[in-house]
């Protein structure tokens, strides 16, 4: 399936988003997701269901002022 | 001492965490300058990178608060969505609003602003709005749940100082009791001094420390300009004249031809 993950497309084998982020190497905790360009918090990415062509945001903490 | 949402302060300056030359000078300007809030972002990353983690860690073993920002939103929905990540991220309710109405001056877009700062408060959020120095705004601002104030100085990363002092001292004598933190603009501790003989309550800064030759004595200077300047304003300076005032007693003056 293709998606497009933080911009970019992206063939994924996982339909899950839990999954997706596994298969994609998000291991670490301090990061938030957004699909279609809506949040799905932490305990909602398992039972997250995404289907071709939708739009994965995958931000993380940087520097800011 | 500067008091935001119920949480008080020993340290009027809050501190930007980009454009550092390395993360062991931003540290040390932390830890040399005994800033207790710094504010950071978040970003896309890529999988695998683990960046953002580390960041966050490094971030975390300094024990201090941090205030994500919106930085880059421009949109009512985008600030509000990036303000919900935030808080999931990072596990605090404070959330530095920024929605951003013009990419040359990064002015607010100040209908947008209120309307953001309405749908986070009624979420919980506690907002730091990113403002102008215009009062009505304020009020606003006020009216649908801020409890402190951020009008900016002068455009962000700009150096120029306060734009608008009488913008400011009319902020201040209007809300007496709500905190004031100048964000953006100042560019050098004479700056956020001045904001602090104002009567604002702290200066938040980025680019002045983060850009200097040395961020880590630039930040210790900032910490003592604002210091300086609160003492000012708490000793009521006085009144500024247009005719000169002799401070040596004219009277018992010798009589000298």
């Amino acid at each position: 399936m293709r998606i497009v993950l933080n911009g970019q497309y992206c063939e994924v084998k996982s339909t899950m988003l839990d999954q997706i982020l596994i298969e994609c190497d998000y291991i670490n905790p301090a990061i938030a997701t957004a699909l279609n360009d809506t949040i799905v918090h932490k305990q909602a990415r398992v039972g997250t269901v995404l289907n071709e062509g939708d739009r994965l945001e995958v931000v993380a903490p940087i520097g800011g002022g | 001492m500067p008091n935001f949402y119920n949480v008080e302060f020993d340290n009027a300056l809050l501190l930007g965490t980009a454009q550092y030359p390395s993360p062991a000078i931003l540290t040390d300007a932390i830890r040399h300058s005994q800033v207790q809030i710094v504010t950071a972002s978040l970003r896309r990353e890529a999988g695998g990178s683990g960046a953002g983690q580390n960041f966050w860690d490094m971030i975390k073993g300094l024990g201090i608060r941090v205030l994500p920002n919106t930085a880059s939103c421009y949109s009512v929905k985008e600030a509000v969505t990036t303000a919900h990540m935030a808080r999931e991220v990072f596990d605090t309710r404070w959330i530095k609003l920024e929605v951003i109405g013009n990419s040359d001056t990064l002015q607010p877009d100040i209908f947008g602003l209120v309307e953001a700062a309405r749908i986070l408060c009624e979420d919980g959020f506690e907002v730091f709005p990113y403002t102008t120095e215009d009062l009505v705004l304020a009020d606003k601002l006020l009216q649908v749940g801020c409890e402190v104030l951020m009008p900016w100085g002068s455009p962000i990363g700009s150096g120029r100082g306060l734009n608008n002092p009488y913008g400011i001292r009319t902020l201040r004598a209007h809300f007496p009791d709500v905190p004031l933190i100048i964000d953006a603009g100042i560019g050098l501790p004479s700056q956020a001094a001045q904001a602090m003989e104002l009567g604002c309550d702290a200066v938040l800064l980025n680019t002045a420390v983060a850009k200097s030759g040395d961020p880590v004595t630039m930040a210790k200077a900032f910490a003592d300009a604002i210091s300086a300047g609160r003492a000012a304003f708490l000793s009521t300076p006085i009144e500024m004249s247009d005719m000169a005032q002799p401070s040596t007693p004219v009277i018992g003056k010798a009589f000298l031809a």
